[in-house]
Parts: structure tokens; C-alpha cells; sequence
């Protein structure tokens, strides 16, 4: 059975998720990939503060189509999370809470997970138009200069997302994966 | 000799733009309903019928099937017999991706540089490869690639005595590794022969070859099947949520070598990869 959740998200609803879970997620999020991510460590490490209150919030990493006439945002589907693992734990131990991406992640996110209790949720790679219709409202709220990559809050209903690593570090892609896996037929299993 | 207007080039490079990012190509949407039929995972099937109705959205609304709308990378065949007037193939060319990518509203995803990055701002420029044909017309293909799936991609000098076993582990390896990354279930261009970039450069062209027509060497026609029978082993599934359908197929092209290599290289390509083409 699916959840329906609300973001930013309570203590209480990340522990009741588990990976594998199916949950639709309506609310507030904030966009941003690669560039935003630099420039927001850059701004940490300066003393300086973030663009947005982070804590208890979801970032969607994504990087939106501009909008077509008469749509609020144009196709707006996950991009790979991996290449943000090297900023997530200094954002997640601020009190960032969720991430929305596609693809796999290192120990350190799957650590820091952990530790601070938090999540990741995996869209649908390439199901940008299908996600798309899920966004209500967006507003660029900072590095503008960035323009896909730019900051931007959303306002989201019933986003489909699957929960992939949740509060107590179980990984539905290496679950999901070993379910499915038939490595008697290869022979090129045993030489690793 | 026929002569043909530079601006024609533009204006079909700027429609194909949009054509193959907007529309699925009926093969894959074909291949997608026939896995999610097949998928024994409950969330594989859903996250295909997902797929299925992402395409519909995309195609009804004319908008982008995925938000990364690529670099466009264009083969084109040019006729002997053609003479282009009017503007430089090139910038004709271009000049069909900025208008294409601008009026699609599609998403500029190139950077001036691969150090400094700064944005060009109109998706330019494509990455272009020309061949010299016969007769006396160009046809262009546009398949835009997105960096998801080709960030995934790989290229091995193998040694001759590694033969096709080294040839399927490359590829098995690749697809094991990349996981979730490259939006699965993917299509998989394989390259086997030539030199380092002539392996790349047709492992890329196989990606334009539709999903349910094999190679029509019966060897390699084999090996295709084979190797899609294991990388479906592998278990990462749609979306890699776990699943028996991880590609939809394996498409292999091939060139003579050198007798001292065994270049392979192994394009990943998402479950949309878009190309369209037309005949000027």
C-alpha cells in the first residue's frame, strides 16, 4: 500500500519508512543539483548562511526543462544523485532530512543517513513529463545566474517516489537487486 | 550535382530536435509494453507502466519525454552529388539545435568549456560526425544523449587472447556497475574492433539501430542475445529497484582491427533513447 506523505518531513514519518515503500509526496521541496551544491558548501564554508532554512527539508535533485507556455515547470525528472555525495553529509548533519534523486550512493550518505535519520527517496529516471504534472507552483529562491541548476522551491502533489535507503541504512536498490539476481547461468560470475 | 539550401538543413535539425525528444520511438514503447509484461517484480511493473505513460504525456503534450534533452549528437550522410549552399554545414547545423532546443522549450544542458563550464546557453554545440555517400541526398539523425546513461559508458582495450569472453564481461561489468544511474531498462551499444575512438564512435551508431532488429551476422546476433540474457541476470531491474528486465536490448556493431587489439567499447543508452532522422 502506498503512503502519502507531507514535506518537510517529522521524525515520526521517517521511521516508518522502510525501504521498498511506495509513497506519494505532496508539499514543499527545494530543487538543486550540481552548481547549487558547490555554491552552497562555498557559502558554508564562509560562515555565510544557506539560501534556506534546511532543516526537516527535502532537496529534489533536479535540473527542470524551461516551462512551456500556459505549464508551470516543463519536464522535471530525477538526475543522479551520486554526484552530490560528496556535499550531502555536511548538508544532512545541518538538518537536512530528505533527498530525491535516481542512483546509487556512497557509505558516507549511507552513514550520515544513518546517524542523523534521514532519507532518500528514488523518482523515476526519465519520467520527467510524468513529474512534471506533479509540480504546482515553483519560484527560483536563489543563484539564479544558474538557471536550470538555480534553487528553486516547489510546491508538489502526490509525487510517486519509492523510499531507497531509509533511517536505518536498508538499501532497496541492494535488496531490490539480489531478489531478482540469477548468477548460477553466468560463468563470468565466478571470476568476479 | 544538386544543390541544397543551407537553411534546409536548419530547419529539419531544429524539427528533429523536438521530434525526438517529444516521441518515443514506437520500437522501445513497444519493448517497454512487451517488459512490462514479462517483469515479475511488482514495482518493476509499476515504474514501466510509469514509463509507458510518461511517453503518452510527453507525445499528447509535446513536451520533453526526459528534462536532460541531451547533447545533440547528429550523423550525417551527405550525397557526393550535393552541393550546400548558403552557410557552412556546420553552422547550419547548429543553427538547427539553438532554434530547435530554444523553441521546444528544452532544457540547455552544454557547458563552453569541460573545466571552466560555463553554460552556452542554447544547447549548442552538437557533436557532429559526417559520412561521405552516394547519390545525391543528405539524411540526417539527431539523438540527443543524456548524461545519466552516458556518464555510465566505457571503453577497454582488451588483448586479442581476452576474446569474446573478455568482450562480455566488458560489457556485463559496465552494466552491473552502473546500477540504477543510467535509467534502466536500458539500451546498450557495443562497439567491438577499429581503433580506441573508431570502438566509441560505433558503439554510439548501434544505439541507432531499432531494439528488435539483430545483428544479421548470426555470431553476432548470438552474442547479442546472449548478452542480454545476462545482463537481465543481473536483477537491477526498472529503475534498478530490482527486476528481471534491466535492458531491452543489446545492439553490437563491429569493425576490422588491428592484429595486436581487441577495442571494445560499451555506450549505455536510457530506456527513451531518442533518434529520429529524415531525408533532405
Amino acid at each position: 500500500m502506498p503512503r502519502y506523505i507531507s514535506a518537510p518531513l517529522d521524525d515520526k514519518t521517517i521511521q516508518e519508512l522502510k525501504a521498498g515503500d511506495k509513497v506519494y509526496i505532496s508539499g514543499v521541496l527545494y530543487t538543486g543539483r550540481d552548481a547549487a551544491h558547490k555554491r552552497m558548501i562555498e557559502l558554508l564554508e564562509k560562515n555565510k548562511p544557506l539560501p534556506f532554512d534546511i532543516n526537516d527539508q527535502i532537496i529534489y535533485y533536479v535540473g527542470p526543462c524551461p516551462s512551456p507556455e500556459g505549464k508551470v515547470i516543463g519536464s522535471a525528472g530525477p538526475t543522479t544523485s551520486g554526484r552530490m555525495d560528496a556535499y550531502t553529509p555536511k548538508l544532512i548533519a545541518l538538518g537536512l532530512k530528505g533527498m530525491i534523486g535516481k542512483g546509487l550512493r556512497n557509505t558516507a550518505v549511507k552513514e550520515a543517513i544513518k546517524k542523523h535519520k534521514a532519507i532518500y527517496f528514488g523518482a523515476i529516471g526519465g519520467a520527467g513529463a510524468l513529474i512534471s504534472s506533479c509540480i504546482k507552483k515553483q519560484e527560483i529562491i536563489a543563484f539564479e545566474d544558474l538557471g536550470t541548476e538555480a534553487i528553486r522551491r516547489i510546491e508538489v502533489e502526490n509525487l510517486p517516489c519509492y523510499v531507497i535507503i531509509d533511517s536505518k541504512g536498508n538499501d532497496l536498490y541492494e535488496n531490490g537487486r539480489r531478489k531478482y539476481e540469477r548468477k548460477c547461468i553466468c560463468s563470468l560470475d565466478k571470476e568476479g | 550535382m544538386r544543390t541544397i539550401d543551407a537553411a534546409h538543413i536548419t530547419e529539419t535539425v531544429e524539427r528533429l530536435c523536438m521530434e525526438a525528444n517529444y516521441y518515443l520511438n514506437k520500437d522501445i514503447e513497444e519493448a517497454l509494453k512487451k517488459a512490462a509484461e514479462n517483469e515479475e517484480s511488482e514495482i518493476g511493473r509499476s515504474v514501466l507502466s510509469s514509463l509507458i505513460k510518461n511517453a503518452e504525456i510527453a507525445r499528447n503534450e509535446n513536451m520533453a519525454i526526459c528534462q536532460d534533452t541531451g547533447m545533440a549528437v547528429i550523423f550525417v550522410e551527405i550525397g557526393r552529388d550535393v552541393y550546400i549552399e548558403g552557410k557552412h554545414i556546420e553552422d547550419a547545423i547548429n543553427e538547427g539545435v539553438r532554434r530547435g532546443y530554444k523553441k521546444g522549450y528544452m532544457r540547455c544542458s552544454v557547458v563552453k568549456d569541460p573545466l571552466r563550464r560555463t553554460n552556452t546557453g542554447d544547447n549548442t554545440p552538437a557533436v557532429i560526425y559526417y559520412d561521405i555517400v552516394e547519390g545525391d541526398k543528405i539524411v540526417i539523425h539527431v539523438a540527443p544523449k543524456g548524461f545519466g546513461s552516458e556518464n555510465m559508458s566505457t571503453i577497454k582495450m582488451l588483448k586479442p587472447s581476452d576474446g569474446p569472453e573478455g568482450v562480455k564481461k566488458t560489457v556485463i561489468e559496465a552494466i552491473s556497475r552502473a546500477g540504477a544511474n543510467p535509467c534502466p531498462p536500458v539500451i546498450v551499444g557495443v562497439g567491438i574492433g577499429g581503433t580506441m575512438e573508431k570502438a566509441a564512435l560505433i558503439s554510439k551508431k548501434a544505439l541507432l539501430r531499432s531494439v528488435d532488429e539483430r545483428n544479421p551476422d548470426p555470431y553476432y546476433r548470438d552474442l547479442e542475445n546472449e548478452l542480454l540474457e545476462k545482463i537481465n541476470n543481473l536483477g537491477i531491474g526498472p529503475a534498478g529497484l530490482g527486476g528481471r528486465i534491466t535492458a531491452l536490448g543489446v545492439n553490437i556493431e563491429t569493425y576490422p582491427t588491428h592484429i595486436a587489439g581487441l577495442p571494445v567499447a560499451v555506450n549505455i543508452s536510457c530506456h527513451a533513447t531518442r533518434h529520429k532522422s529524415a531525408t533532405i
